[in-house]
């Protein structure tokens, strides 16, 4: 059976402790040219400038070529061409192919019509499998471990995609999660069941302050949209309820870690940057390495 | 009702799903004699319909279409007027073409892709959508 990165639902505990360890390789050494003579196609029927140049900087550092395109409406997608017949005809061409899709399921349908390995690189709203093993490699450097972290999910819980995958992901490792988000964007109902039904620990509050932030070793933080609000009053007070600043990290614990999937907009105040215990632009650095880690695992490349 | 010669009795039907079952196996075109009783008093479910259709057999396809609205009714095949089989339905693994899903984001609603679902819970007979991982209640459940 070919390999395939589509889901994090079809990841073992076991795959993802195998990836975070391939990874902590390519952390001490990016530059293995281990897929010399080997294609790896991006297929980005959406922009994301960040996820594509990731996916490309890391098969560059393994010595593979890269073919693809950024731009959908500049290729035969914008002339009818169904996704099919795009994997089919990519598929004569490379070893292993990186899709990003705005279509949710585009992932899982186009491994079932290739024998190339599909990396899923964010079908819609759906998923985002590499995104949640970097935040995971986040993590385990940070902390040492998986195994029964303190985290708190702070912002957009409702759409934010990262987090759902997140605590899907961390069901393994016996977490304690903290969710908090103004009503309207509170951790769906599934997720919450999801954690019940797996026997992970969660509270879910409206305020953001130093109770939640002083005991916690993870500070998730998410991005929320304007678009989310019909009521714009009540998103420039949200806004500002959950924002980070430096001094709300004065009595955390020393381990504690703020991370972001970025872009960030005003959710964390620039002076946390300074912080050494803002992690979030090596947080998007561990992408590189994660990747690296992912697309050798598809080509069965230690 | 009246006791066919050969065919299918299709029984233990929830009450509110048998007109559904009549249009999933396409029965307005079946040419053979058809009984169809509803509403009736049931120890088990409250109100039963029954259908019984004479030469007429349902296949394993039809049995996961009917899966997805009346998961819990039997079949019976008559062949002289004797049961000679009794069939269960249940969830197959993968319900193939059957049911939309309710993303308007997945790709099944947008390319010609079969959609595919799985059984989320089976108690609370919900589906999820292989593709976009969508689970659909069972009142959401729409058939194609």
């Amino acid at each position: 059976m070919q390999n395939n990165f589509i889901s994090v639902s079809d990841l073992s505990k076991e795959d993802i402790l195998s990836i975070l360890e391939e990874a902590a390789k390519f952390e001490a050494n990016p530059n293995q040219r281990l897929l010399e003579g080997k294609v790896v196609a991006t297929l980005f029927f959406e922009p994301s400038t960040r996820t594509r140049l990731s996916f490309e900087t890391a098969a560059n550092r393994l010595g593979a070529r890269v073919i693809g395109f950024s731009d959908p409406n500049a290729t035969s997608t914008s002339k009818g061409e169904t996704l099919k017949d795009t994997i089919k005809m990519v598929s004569n061409y490379a070893d292993v192919i990186v899709m990003r899709h705005y279509l949710e399921g585009a992932a899982r349908y186009a491994s079932e019509v290739t024998d190339v390995p599909i990396i899923n690189a964010g079908d819609g709203a759906n998923q985002h499998p590499s995104q949640t093993m970097l935040d995971l490699y986040s993590l385990w450097k940070t902390q040492g471990t998986l195994e029964n972290l303190d985290i708190t999910m702070v912002g957009d819980l409702k759409y934010g995609r990262t987090v759902h995958s997140l605590v899907q992901a961390l069901s393994f490792f016996n977490p304690t999660f903290h969710f908090v988000a103004p009503d309207l964007l509170r951790m769906p109902l599934g997720y919450r069941e999801f954690c019940k039904s797996h026997n992970l620990a969660y509270d879910e509050r409206e305020t953001f302050d130093e109770d939640v932030i002083n005991t916690t070793d993870i500070l998730y933080m998410t991005r929320i949209q304007r678009e989310r609000f019909s009521d714009l009053r009540e998103y420039e007070q949200v806004k500002n309820v959950y924002c980070l600043h430096k001094s709300m990290l004065d009595n955390a614990k020393p381990n504690l870690r703020v991370l972001h999937p970025l872009p960030r907009v005003n959710e964390i105040a620039y002076d946390v940057d300074e912080s050494d215990k803002a992690y979030y632009f090596q947080q998007a650095q561990n992408g590189l390495y994660t990747r690296e880690a992912i697309i050798c695992r598809m080509l069965n490349i230690k | 009702m009246s006791a066919i010669a050969n065919g299918t009795v299709i029984d233990h039907i929830p009450a509110e799903v048998t007109f559904k079952i009549v249009k999933i196996l396409d029965l307005y075109n079946h040419p053979g004699a058809i009984t169809i009783g509803t509403n009736l008093d049931s120890k088990t479910l409250g109100k039963k319909g029954i259908i019984k259709v004479a030469d007429r057999f349902i296949s394993d396809e039809e049995i996961g279409r009917l899966s997805v609205v009346a998961p819990n009714v039997t079949l019976n095949i008559i062949k002289d007027y004797q049961i000679v089989q009794k069939k269960y339905v249940q969830y197959p693994k993968q319900i193939v073409g059957v049911v939309k899903c309710s993303n308007p984001k997945c790709i099944t609603n947008h390319q010609p892709v079969a959609t595919k679902m799985e059984v989320f819970d089976v108690a609370k007979k919900s589906l999820r959508c292989v593709y976009c991982e969508r689970v659909m209640q069972h009142e959401e459940i729409e058939l194609l």
